[in-house]
């Protein structure tokens, strides 16, 4: 007869609306409230959607400029094809849709209608990497890993509401097409802590430390800069590098700091195939610099349904697991 | 920022009789035709028979129908024409050479290395061609963007999708058609080339799309069947779209039944294929008889 007392089960609707720790500072859409500031300065700017305007915060544009707001239905083919026929005749539209829909579903669209004519069309995909517990059907692991692939297309991976606030009229102001893997609903405000501007192409180095390198993108830089924290009580000094664009890749910035004696290792909220970490590693092949890059990151499987801190705790992307994947490296 | 029609880029005639629009327009189409066969000798093969099918079509719609500057074709006042058919290229070459807007001589480099008309047409090499296109199911779709744009800044430019009856399989085209009527697009018009042909045999083995008329009606949109070989017909059926067009109103459809090969009986009664081979000591033969029946149907 077991004694064992069984901690109560975490509930997947829990999660859906935000990845914050509790009491965790926030911001509330702000790519909606970034795209509407964004709109207000350039009326070249559009909004479309697949159906998703309410759950990737295209719903506040939608509102402030009902006009300039085009719903697609649910119909991703569409979305992209007249995506590129507004950038055709001189708009600059930003397309909503989930990730995996933008990365799977697609493809052809975002490929041949707007990344060949390289037409300023801003894609912006919800749900990237391990953002719901809804399984392999919502969650873009490879999301990344798929677009990487696709000449002209700009990739950002925005780590809070800072990023991506900084990052929309970037993307609106460049001019070819974007890919913006999306944190919508309550988003943590991590990097206003920091000296730190957002600026697309570029890596940063948010703080400095002798024993390991971190070189982190998207959520996972909330991640890295609190497990440089908790490795602190352990005497560990860790430095972050933030590359939020992980194409164009800021090569020349991180190389700079991964060639040392530190320990690397990357963090990506993205599988471990195709994402930030082969993208660090071809560059220090690339380079010549025989260093070993050690990645967290998501494995290269289907990944399980549930609530998102029992699956970031079980796939190695919570602040725990990766003190201890560091603990263990540095022996 | 309204457009106005002008005489200089539309070139419907005043004053010509119907029977001489028909010839102008006819006229127009023998000499596509006659282009694409000199293209397709030029390669020994290829979408030569598509192209004859399509060639009343094309001009009707660049000799007839398309407001454009021949010397500008980034005028922002322009008809966009998408041709989503990127194979048909060749006949689409062949009619922005008759509308002045690339040179007749051009033509003898499709296909060629470093050529401007590549054999499958694409926005980035060719002045004129508004898309590309070639991956099968994209060009309704870009229309409805590019009409809601249009529409958005004011332009009463219309837009003409170009696309085949083998594109109908494709599921993002019916998207298309249900955002198209969903934005009550009167400014846009496709003309399907039903040919009956698809890469794989005919259209009713391959996959059966009809009946199609039902199902552009069914889709919201105004549909009209024609013998799209029949130039009176095209240019009725072109003015009854043009007619009812509007910035907020139903899209049009025109449902063109062709012949492939049409105008060379040769190839008219060849075994129907996707890419038809054609032997080096035919292809004079089949200028004389396109220009025979063009001229025995003139003297009628």
């Amino acid at each position: 007869m077991s004694t064992t007392v069984k901690a109560p089960k975490l509930k997947t609707s829990a999660m859906i609306a935000s990845f914050a720790d509790p009491g965790q500072k926030t911001s509330s859409a702000p790519f909606g409230h970034a795209l509407v500031k964004a709109a207000e300065a350039d009326p070249r700017i559009v909004g479309l959607t697949a159906d998703l305007g309410k759950y990737t915060d295209m719903h506040i544009f939608a509102k402030a400029f009902p006009e300039r707001f085009f719903q697609m239905g649910m119909a991703e083919q569409l979305l992209f094809g007249a995506a590129a026929g507004f950038a055709e005749t001189g708009l600059v539209p930003f397309a909503s849709t989930y990730s995996v829909f933008a990365a799977r579903r697609a493809y052809d669209f975002l490929c041949l209608d707007i990344a060949e004519p390289n037409l300023n069309v801003n894609i912006v995909g919800a749900l990237p990497g391990l953002t719901t517990g809804y399984g392999p059907s919502h969650q873009a692991t490879e999301d990344m890993a798929i677009f990487r692939g696709m000449p002209n297309l700009t990739i950002v991976d925005p780590c809070d509401s800072v990023d991506i606030e900084q990052a929309v009229p970037q993307l609106a102001a460049s001019d070819g097409p974007t890919y913006l893997r999306l944190l919508r609903g309550n988003v943590p405000r991590v990097l206003d802590e920091y000296d730190y501007t957002f600026e697309l192409g570029r890596a940063k180095v948010l703080r400095g430390g002798n024993d390991v390198v971190f070189v982190s993108s998207g959520l996972m830089t909330m991640r890295a800069l609190q497990a440089a924290e908790a490795l602190a009580a352990h005497k560990v000094d860790v430095a972050v590098v933030h590359a939020p664009t992980i194409k164009p890749f800021d090569a020349s910035t991180v190389l700079a700091e991964l060639n040392t004696d530190r320990l690397a290792v990357t963090l990506e909220n993205h599988s471990v195939v195709g994402g930030l970490f082969e993208t660090v590693a071809s560059a220090v092949v690339t380079a010549g610099l025989g260093k070993r890059v050690v990645p967290v990151a998501l494995p290269d499987e289907f990944l399980d349904a549930g609530a998102l801190p029992t699956l970031h705790e079980r796939y190695g992307l919570s602040v725990q697991q990766i003190v201890a994947k560091v603990l263990a490296e540095l022996g | 920022m309204g457009v106005t029609h002008s005489l200089e880029t539309r070139k419907q005639h005043i004053g010509e009789t119907a029977m001489e629009r028909i010839e102008r327009v006819g006229a127009a189409a023998h000499r596509i035709r006659h282009h694409a066969l000199n293209m397709g000798e030029v390669q020994g093969q290829g979408y030569v028979g598509q192209a004859l099918g399509a060639a009343d079509m094309l001009a009707v719609a660049y000799a007839d129908q398309l407001r454009y500057r021949a010397n500008d074709p980034e005028w922002a006042g322009r008809d966009r024409f998408l041709l989503s058919t990127g194979h048909y290229a060749i006949g689409h070459y062949a009619a922005l050479a008759e509308a002045g807007i690339i040179p007749v001589e051009e033509l003898e480099s499709y296909g060629s290395d470093d050529s401007r008309l590549p054999m499958s047409g694409m926005s980035t090499y060719t002045p004129g061609m508004e898309i590309s296109g070639g991956s099968l199911g994209h060009g309704l779709a870009i229309a409805v963007g590019i009409a809601l744009g249009l529409r958005h800044q004011g332009s009463s430019a219309r837009v003409y999708n170009f696309l085949s009856d083998g594109e109908l399989d494709e599921g993002s085209t019916w998207e298309a058609a249900m955002g198209a009527h969903h934005h009550q697009l009167g400014n846009l018009t496709a003309m399907v080339d039903i040919n009956a042909l698809q890469a794989d045999g005919k259209t009713d083995t391959v996959l059966r799309t009809e009946p199609v008329t039902d199902k552009w009606e069914a889709f919201g949109w105004y549909a009209q069947r024609v013998d799209g070989n029949d130039v009176g017909a095209l240019l009725a059926a072109f003015d009854n779209a043009a007619a009812q067009a509007a910035a907020v109103g139903r899209p049009s459809v025109v449902l063109c039944d062709t012949k492939v090969g049409r105008g060379v009986p040769l190839l008219e009664e060849r075994e129907k294929a996707h890419f038809m081979r054609i032997e080096e000591h035919e292809w004079q033969l089949c200028r004389q008889q396109l220009t025979a029946g063009f001229n025995g149907k003139a003297q009628r």
